[in-house]
């Protein structure tokens, strides 16, 4: 087989290019989304919503399937599905905390069984594991261009209101009593989170958006000195696990989702560790003196 | 005091026959108190007694279910740039990025405003000085001491030059050294703005507190009820950053007993 970076150079292969071009993209998303996810310590919100998605993915292929609605992308039910989940999902968390647990939870095992039902009731074969694990080299130049634009939107609302994202997240109530509205900042959050996860599935799938939201944000938390530098660190850690799954998974003809996973992963642990020792090394060294 | 400096004291905090519910349960039943600006007041109670409530409505978190509750004569929404809070802050993230210096900035954090300027930069380094944290301001915030942090976030309440100073539990896990920096900071802004702690130590309060209220028992519900203080000389006296006052319970001052306010216009 042809190696990657032939068939990155191959005239013949835009897919190939296609596909480091929205790794390189999405990497701005999950470093930037990623790091206010992890500090606003809503990563099993973002995995309820994410999951959710395949809800939307399954009508919109039955409605289009059967003829009721011909031609629905399955991209718009995601995006109804998504938006749907982080309202309610928002709602609760805002209005009844004590139920926030069950209510996330619902959200995403009805999301996916709905989505399961859909698909089985869709006239041909649709394969849900397309859409769970994603497949990067069918991006399309459509797909870059909405990734191009939620870049830029989600970079630009992060400088505009940094200290508000910032406060809220570090103390909500000191927040609150500045006059920051964090419960619009949660919920702005919430939706930028659910549009993001619904074009990042097709990246690396429904599964692992919600681990590329976490894991190079939480690594590069490890060395950061403030929020933008977590940003940043995380953005760039996601795009170097991008590019090097990429041309891993052309080398080795694995699935290049799962790969850029793993080494995102294997990084986090790794670091975990090694930060986990240094600690331990610093409070043993300050005991004996 | 002089009864005739009395009568010209602008109140800072006035809770109007209060009530406020959790759905059935009442946790204040008409509270009627006021604190005069430039005092420095304790509002004491044991765990669960209702003092967070009082705390959540006096900062506008929460409105009164009856009654009316005045910061500098106007609803708390509308005062909240004159408010410093210092909150327990017991739950936070030891993972978060982030320095003694952005925190304490965020004292001068106002609504959507995203630039600081010139000014707001004096009056973070005027707040780090006065906490006695400014060698702290480049470390990470998750690598201080619980003293510490709690004078970080003195300092930060301090950035935003409150003219009411609010501090919840303020003393809670802090070490002797802390405590003691602590009340000295408290000491050097007394008289300059209003000062407001709540704690659950309901025996004793500083020296420098010139009023206490507590959140005690009446009737069906509770209530705020001022009490007297009075100096004691024992071990106690050596945790409240000085001489301690001990809060007589068997008092109760009555609301309108110290003056005729001027009203806020």
């Amino acid at each position: 087989m042809m190696g990657f970076i032939p068939a990155l150079l191959n005239p013949a292969m835009p897919f190939v290019r296609n596909a480091l071009l929205a790794g390189i993209l999405s990497s701005l998303l999950f470093g930037t989304l990623g790091a206010v996810v992890t500090v606003k310590r809503i990563s099993g919100l973002a995995g309820a919503i994410s999951h959710a998605v395949l809800g939307g993915i399954g009508m919109a292929l039955f409605l289009s399937a059967r003829g009721i609605l011909p031609g629905l992308p399955p991209l718009v039910g995601a995006l109804v599905f998504a938006l749907l989940a982080a309202g309610i999902i928002g709602f609760v968390s805002l209005k009844a905390r004590q139920r926030e647990d069950s209510v996330i939870n619902a959200v995403w095992a009805i999301g996916m069984s709905v989505g399961v039902l859909f698909i089985a009731k869709t006239p041909g074969y649709a394969d849900p594991m397309s859409y769970l694990f994603g497949n990067i080299l069918l991006v399309s130049t459509r797909d870059l261009v909405m990734l191009a634009v939620l870049d830029v939107i989600v970079v630009f609302l992060a400088w505009r209101y940094y200290p508000q994202i910032e406060a809220s997240s570090f103390d909500e109530e000191f927040a609150r009593v500045r006059g920051v509205p964090t419960d619009a900042v949660f919920m702005v959050t919430l939706a930028i989170t659910a549009i993001a996860v619904v074009l990042l599935q097709t990246f690396v799938g429904i599964v692992m958006v919600i681990a590329m939201l976490t894991l190079p944000a939480g690594t590069a938390g490890f060395s950061a000195k403030n929020l933008a530098s977590m940003m940043l660190g995380g953005s760039i850690l996601s795009a170097v696990f991008s590019a090097g799954g990429l041309a891993l998974s052309w080398t080795l003809d694995l699935p290049a989702g799962a790969v850029v996973v793993v080494l995102a992963g294997a990084a986090f642990l790794t670091v975990s560790a090694i930060t986990a020792l240094r600690s331990k090394r610093r409070s043993a060294g300050g005991s004996a003196v | 005091m002089a009864a005739t400096d009395s009568t010209r004291l602008r109140v800072a905090i006035r809770f109007d026959d209060v009530s406020f519910s959790y759905g059935d349960v009442t946790v204040l039943d008409s509270a009627r108190f006021h604190i005069h600006e430039g005092e420095f007041a304790a509002l004491v109670g044991p765990n669960g007694a209702g003092k967070t409530t009082v705390l959540k409505l006096l900062l506008g978190l929460a409105s009164p279910s009856s009654g009316r509750v005045t910061i500098f004569g106007k609803p708390p929404r509308d005062q909240l740039r004159s408010i410093g809070y210092v909150p327990q802050h017991a739950s936070y993230d030891p993972a978060f990025p982030i320095s003694v210096l952005e925190v304490v900035r965020m004292g001068r954090l106002s609504g959507a405003r995203r630039r600081f300027t010139a000014d707001d930069d004096r009056a973070v380094q005027r707040a780090l000085e006065l906490a006695e944290v400014t060698d702290l301001a480049t470390r990470p915030y998750s690598a201080l001491s619980g003293g510490q942090r709690r004078r970080v976030l003195v300092a930060r309440a301090l950035a935003a030059e409150p003219r009411l100073l609010v501090l919840d539990e303020p003393t809670a896990n802090m070490d002797a050294e802390s405590e003691d920096r602590l009340f000295r900071t408290l000491g050097g802004i007394k008289g300059q703005a209003t000062v407001l702690i709540v704690t659950h130590d309901t025996g004793f309060v500083t020296s420098l507190t010139d009023a206490v209220f507590c959140v005690g028992g009446r009737g069906t519900g509770r209530s705020v009820i001022k009490h007297e203080a009075r100096p004691v000389d024992h071990d106690a006296s050596e945790l409240y950053g000085g001489h301690a006052l001990q809060v007589l319970h068997d008092t109760e001052l009555p609301d309108d007993a110290c003056c005729h306010e001027e009203v806020h216009s």
